[in-house]
């Protein structure tokens, strides 16, 4: 499914469970930047949402909760498990996951399980297992759950995974706010940031808002360059290292003459 | 001042590639070798993908070779004939091993073989270096010169002689050109020069004379390591131009203060340094491949079958 019609079947669900209730509480959100530039000074950055919750006359006084989900491009990738052999640790054959997204944050007001329904989780695709995607596991694996743990736990120690219950702060019962860190390591694409405000744990409005996260300056013309014209680049590369040889060699004899 | 650097993906601090760079240079232009055997690993060792530093640093040898043949040159301590057909077999060697080194990398087994080229190779020529230092520093304080004398062995038997007049020699080109190759290969897979392998082969096996040996290999070195960033930069798109620039940059200038400093020093004392180097790199190499991991899975880029 796109994310169009992701969105579109959210949307429609969002009609179908909330018209019976007349929840028309809405959400109106920002954030601080709505693209990253990976250049080479670039060293992880911070990402500040902020917005309101306007109530449905009458419901002034409920107790809301907020969802904020960050997601990057979902990439297959490959696991594999490391084997013993002779003493020496090497890495097995891959079990490819067909998609998981390059990044992933998911910050709440409480405890995910607490403020959300399993129904309305479900319905939204909201949660990091709605976005692992593994089709065929090869045969010979036993444990595939094995290798969708440790593709979480490897991204999460790589600041990629992250799930922060509490991180979002709620105040004067309708304004919210949240930050989420984006590593140094960011995959370049097209992020969807998704605010979703809940009563009673049912989703009662989404905002949705795209992060373009591009390298750029010098960086993207080194990646450009290295992938879309590979012979011109290395060809480029050695004239530099060979000119820096001889900078340096004709530098140090005019200099420092041995 | 942390640089990201846009092929390997990682963001590191430059002063620390600066000082690598410099820091390897200057053993280098000690010791006449390109200094890749270390540089590779303490790349790795930070955290650059090995892919990228292995392609990486081939491309910086072909900077401080090219800075050390141009002095070699003119002091005319460079055997061109020889040169060339050492070269012959480097490339032949290095197109072996940019291939052996795409086909690992798809079967996700890099790390294992560079890891473990790196323990036999460095725990190989570091023991050879440490007992070898060690012996001529027994005779120094003995009073005696260490003396070599050539022997006549099995590698003047072969067919195809030629005449190396710089080098003093008349023999097969079979050897160098096996030399050569063995060379490029080690050059593509473990990202170095090859000089602590092609140096001691050509002393040892050859029978070269010692003059034209430093330079002769630093000719081979610089054309191969040109080959073999040109074939990473096709076949892997590995080549970090942002690292190498750092790199080279602390590289060249390092090289060129230890040529300088270098005659003021105890030669074998350092030299025994340097095996001490290599080893401790070559056991930390072999102690991650034998510990049991703290993390027994590992993530690659999908979508390659």
């Amino acid at each position: 499914m796109t994310w169009g019609m992701r969105l579109l079947a959210g949307l429609l669900g969002l009609v179908v469970l909330a018209a019976p209730l007349r929840a028309d509480d809405q959400v109106v959100a920002s954030l601080s930047q709505t693209s990253v530039s990976l250049d080479t000074q670039f060293t992880g950055s911070e990402l500040f949402i902020y917005g309101a919750i306007k109530p449905d006359p009458g419901h002034e006084d409920d107790k809301f909760d907020v969802i904020v989900e960050v997601i990057g491009p979902l990439k297959p990738v490959d696991v594999r498990k490391k084997q013993r052999n002779l003493g020496i640790w090497y890495n097995g054959p891959a079990v490819e996951i067909d998609k998981a997204p390059s990044f992933f944050a998911l910050a709440t007001s409480g405890e995910f399980r607490d403020i959300i329904s399993y129904t309305d989780d479900l319905l939204f695709e909201i949660g990091l297992e709605h976005f692992i995607q593994l089709i065929d596991a090869p045969e010979w694996v036993e444990d595939r759950d094995e290798y969708i743990e440790a593709l979480g736990r490897i991204r999460e120690a790589e600041g990629l995974y992250a799930e922060l219950p509490g991180a979002v702060e709620i105040k004067e019962k309708i304004l919210l706010e949240t930050r989420i860190k984006l590593p140094a390591n960011l995959t370049e694409g097209d992020y969807t940031a998704r605010i979703f405000v809940l009563r009673d744990k049912k989703v009662q409005d989404v905002y949705t808002q795209t992060i373009e996260v591009r390298r750029a300056g010098l960086g993207r013309f080194i990646y450009s360059a290295a992938q879309d014209y590979p012979a011109i680049y290395g060809i480029v590369s050695i004239l530099v290292a060979l000119i820096a040889g001889w900078l340096a060699s004709a530098f140090f004899r005019t200099f420092f003459p041995t | 001042m942390n640089i990201y650097l846009p092929i390997a993906e990682v963001s590191v601090n430059a002063w620390v590639l600066l000082g690598l760079g410099g820091g390897v240079g200057f053993l280098s232009g000690i010791f006449g070798v390109g200094g890749g055997f270390l540089m590779t690993p303490l790349l790795i060792f930070i955290g650059i993908p090995p892919a990228v530093a292995v392609a990486t640093e081939a491309n910086q040898i072909v900077a401080s070779s090219f800075s050390g043949v141009l002095s070699h040159w003119r002091r005319r301590t460079v055997d061109v004939k020889m040169g060339l057909v050492l070269l012959a077999g480097g490339l032949v060697g290095s197109a072996i091993g940019v291939r052996i080194f795409a086909a690992l990398r798809e079967l996700g087994q890099v790390d294992l073989l560079v890891a473990l080229c790196y323990v036999v190779f460095l725990g190989a020529v570091g023991s050879l270096m440490f007992i070898e230092s060690l012996n001529a520093l027994r005779k120094v304080s003995r009073g005696g010169a260490a003396r070599t004398r050539r022997k006549h062995t099995w590698v003047h038997g072969l067919p195809l002689r030629m005449k190396f007049t710089e080098s003093k020699l008349y023999i097969s080109a079979i050897p160098p050109f096996g030399i050569g190759m063995l060379v490029g290969t080690l050059a593509a897979i473990m990202g170095v020069g090859g000089g602590f392998i092609m140096v001691p082969a050509m002393i040892y096996l050859l029978g070269m004379a010692a003059t034209v040996v430093v330079g002769t290999s630093l000719f081979q070195i610089m054309f191969v390591t040109g080959a073999t960033t040109l074939m990473h930069a096709i076949l892997n798109q590995t080549v970090d131009g942002v690292l190498a620039v750092i790199l080279l940059v602390g590289g060249v200038v390092g090289t060129q203060i230890g040529v300088r400093v270098a005659p003021r020093l105890k030669a074998e004392q350092l030299r025994i340094l340097l095996a001490v180097l290599v080893l401790a790199v070559c056991f930390k190499l072999g102690f991650d491949l034998v510990t049991t991991p703290d993390e027994f899975f590992a993530l690659s880029n999908g979508g390659g079958h």
